[in-house]
């Protein structure tokens, strides 16, 4: 069991989050070419411009009204993302199979960041719960995708602390891994794919169609 | 996902009402697929894909603060309650649900885009709404009045009936009013190679004239060459483009620049309305294919700013205290004017008190992006949902609103009536008239 997930699954599991994801962006802009004025309202100065305005914390006016969650879901997104990456145990696996290597993260850093991603779906299924706005237009895939997320992060943790059941934990947390990479290109965590291209269509729109800003 | 639980009143839309009464599911269906398949394409798929449903554009929307937060104002509501259900149910939705469609896309929402400034994914709810639109109107679910004025596009190619002889009649009336203050001042009429168009919208001749008056003095003593056109064609409003009837929208939009270009002229300059630029800019030409207007398009704000910035116009007395501003969204958040507003504000009133929020972060006066046209069933509750803009004009002090928009205008009206703030409103070219220097050479000879 533990040699198929970690082993075939992993491959298959990269080839369909790969796979999907080019071919979801492909669908989108070949579709997007359909439309003639799409491009025609696009330009990569304001695209650019409006990107930095909103991957940067704080740098625009709706971000600095709202900082706890500002904080909360940068934090939740930089550690997501570089955790996985630079964990030196996925980095041992790596070299082990493919003799490739890079920086990795001290393993207690890497500890912290996994709390904190587990925190953010925390801190976001309780404003599910809660603020009515979101609450009203939660369904069972909202909390679904909060799983997907969560679940490696916590299986993670788990494994890493040897809590119980090590093996049963750590086969989990693969599978979960793999679940999560399969389900970005397919469901709404497809935001990761399309946050740039839907950032540069209204900053293009705002700021080169209709010399605005949107920050 | 459970419906949302949304409280109105009861409101009788004699058109809405007729409409649900005889509309079919199969034209439903047929309607919204074609609709979606063949004029929205994948910008709609990938909006509705990517919405993480964070909630975090409610914070923008004015409907939903104005209403103590009621959740089924927020723009991502609006776009469950309506684009959603359409898409899980590939258009099998019935007649009641068309009409609450067109009642939260007309008139619960001024497509005033400020929710899209909101959303970290700047996915443009406006956009969805006017998709919306485009549904209803195709099924004939739009308010009655905002038909009616659709309708008067589609015959006279003006919002407001007016026929072309009065229509003549009121700018030569114009004219000789103008001449009381300034007795050279000529509206010229079909002067071909002139430099500058000016057209207006449709109220204006019905209900405003004097602005007409105004323009003719003010062109005068900037010394500019400029004509309008005695032919249909002079409207520059545009009620379709909100009611989502893009045909008409592109039929009117045409023949305001074939008159342009029929005149000969270099550029059009229009009067402060906030839709008509946005129509002849933005939504017009995308949609004709053109992308930009073939004859540039200036906006009255921009043009004021010019002659006064030159020094073609000077300002002899600044208005005494103080005085706010509307920020117009489809000027100022949707054309970035909001820098050369302040300044012409500033230039003529001695105490220019700004909004908190002001330029593209203001609010929508709520009666924008058709709303006020949608009549007097749904009045009440476009004020309603002005409390938070009225909030702000309250707490500046002043004793007049300069809106540079005629939706604004009625808008405005509206809510200093409703919330009795006591404060006047007015075009900022009665402001202009009022501040300026009128050269002693033109002045009228003392008897
Ligand atoms: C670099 C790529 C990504 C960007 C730019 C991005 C951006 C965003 C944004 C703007 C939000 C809206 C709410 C907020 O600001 O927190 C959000 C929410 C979220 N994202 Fe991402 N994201 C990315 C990648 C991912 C990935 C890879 C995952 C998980 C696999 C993910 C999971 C989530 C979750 C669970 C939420 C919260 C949903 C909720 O409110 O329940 N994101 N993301
Ligand atoms: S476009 Fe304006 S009125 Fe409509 S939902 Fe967005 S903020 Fe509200
Ligand atoms: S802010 Fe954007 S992503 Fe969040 S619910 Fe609104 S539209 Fe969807
Ligand atoms: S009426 Fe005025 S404030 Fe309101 S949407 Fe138009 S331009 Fe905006």
């Amino acid at each position: 069991m533990y040699e198929f997930v970690s082993g075939p699954l992993v491959w298959i599991a990269f080839i369909i989050f790969i796979g999907g994801s080019l071919y979801k962006i492909y669908n989108m802009l070949s579709g997007a070419k359909k439309d003639i004025t799409l491009f025609r309202h696009m330009s990569l100065k304001h695209s650019l411009a409006s990107l930095v305005h909103w991957v940067i914390p704080f740098n625009n006016q709706y971000m600095q009204k709202r900082p706890i969650f500002t904080i909360v879901s940068f934090a939740f997104h930089i550690c997501l993302i570089l955790t996985p990456v630079f964990l030196l145990g996925h980095l041992v696996l790596l070299d082990e199979s493919w003799n490739i290597s890079w920086f990795n993260i001290p393993d207690k850093v890497a500890d912290w960041m996994t709390i904190i991603v587990i925190a953010g779906c925390i801190f976001y299924l309780y404003r599910r719960l809660t603020d009515p706005v979101v609450k009203n237009v939660t369904d069972g895939s909202d909390y679904l995708l909060l799983a997907i997320t969560a679940l490696p992060f916590i299986t993670g943790f788990i494994a890493y602390h040897q809590l119980f059941a090590y093996k049963t934990i750590l086969i989990i947390h693969i599978l979960a891994g793999e679940i999560m990479l399969i389900a970005i290109p397919f469901t709404r965590l497809s935001h990761m794919l399309f946050f740039v291209f839907t950032r540069a269509l209204f900053g293009s729109e705002q700021g080169y169609w209709k010399h605005s800003k949107d920050w | 996902m459970k419906p949302t639980i949304a409280i109105r009143e009861p409101v009788v839309d004699d058109l809405m009402d007729q409409t649900e009464k005889i509309l079919t599911e199969e034209q439903i269906e047929k309607v919204i697929n074609e609709v979606i398949d063949q004029e929205t394409g994948v910008r709609l798929q990938t909006y509705v894909n990517t919405c993480i449903h964070c909630g975090l554009c409610s914070e923008a929307c004015h409907w939903f603060l104005s209403n103590d937060r009621d959740v089924s104002f927020a723009p991502v509501t609006k776009v469950k309650d309506t684009i959603w259900v359409m898409l899980e149910k590939k258009g099998k939705v019935d007649a009641a649900f068309i009409k609450r469609c067109s009642q939260i896309a007309h008139t619960e929402c001024n497509v005033c885009r400020r929710c899209g400034m909101y959303c970290p994914f700047g996915i443009d709810i406006a956009y969805m709404m006017l998709v919306v639109r485009r549904i209803c109107a195709k099924l004939e679910m739009v308010p009655l009045y905002l038909q009616d004025t659709v309708n008067s596009h589609a015959a006279t190619m003006n919002q407001m009936w007016v026929k072309p002889d009065e229509w003549i009649d009121t700018l030569q009336w114009q004219e000789e009013e103008a001449q009381g203050y300034v007795p050279s001042a000529r509206l010229p009429l079909e002067k071909e190679g002139a430099e500058i168009m000016y057209s207006v919208i449709g109220p204006e001749p019905k209900f405003l004239a004097q602005l007409l008056g105004n323009i003719t003095v003010i062109m005068k003593v900037a010394g500019l060459d400029w004509t309008m056109p005695a032919t249909a064609g002079w409207d520059n409003s545009n009620m379709a483009m909100y009611s989502g009837d893009f045909e008409v929208m592109a039929r009117v939009e045409r023949l305001h620049h074939e008159t342009a270009q029929r005149l000969k002229v270099k550029k059009i300059v229009m009067g402060e309305c906030g839709h008509a630029f946005r129509g002849g800019e933005y939504d017009g030409p995308t949609w004709l294919g053109w992308m930009s207007p073939p004859i540039p398009i200036v906006h009255a704000v921009a043009f004021y700013y010019d002659l006064i910035k030159s020094g073609r116009i000077k300002i002899a007395k600044k208005v005494e205290g103080p005085v706010t501003v509307q920020y117009p969204c489809n000027i100022i958040r949707n054309a970035g004017l909001g820098s050369k507003l302040q300044y012409i504000m500033n230039a003529v009133c001695e105490d220019f008190v700004d909004l908190i929020p002001n330029d593209r972060h203001a609010y929508c006066c709520n009666a924008g992006g058709d709303t006020i046209n949608c009549g007097p069933p749904w009045k009440k509750i476009r004020v309603q949902s002005a409390k938070i803009q009225s909030e702000n004009f309250k707490r500046t002090g002043a004793h007049t609103i300069v809106t540079p928009c005629h939706n604004c205008h009625s808008g405005v009206e509206d809510i200093v009536d409703g919330y009795k703030l006591g404060m006047h409103v007015k075009f900022f070219s009665e402001l202009l008239i009022e501040a300026m220097e009128i050269p002693e050479h033109l002045k009228p000879k003392e008897e």
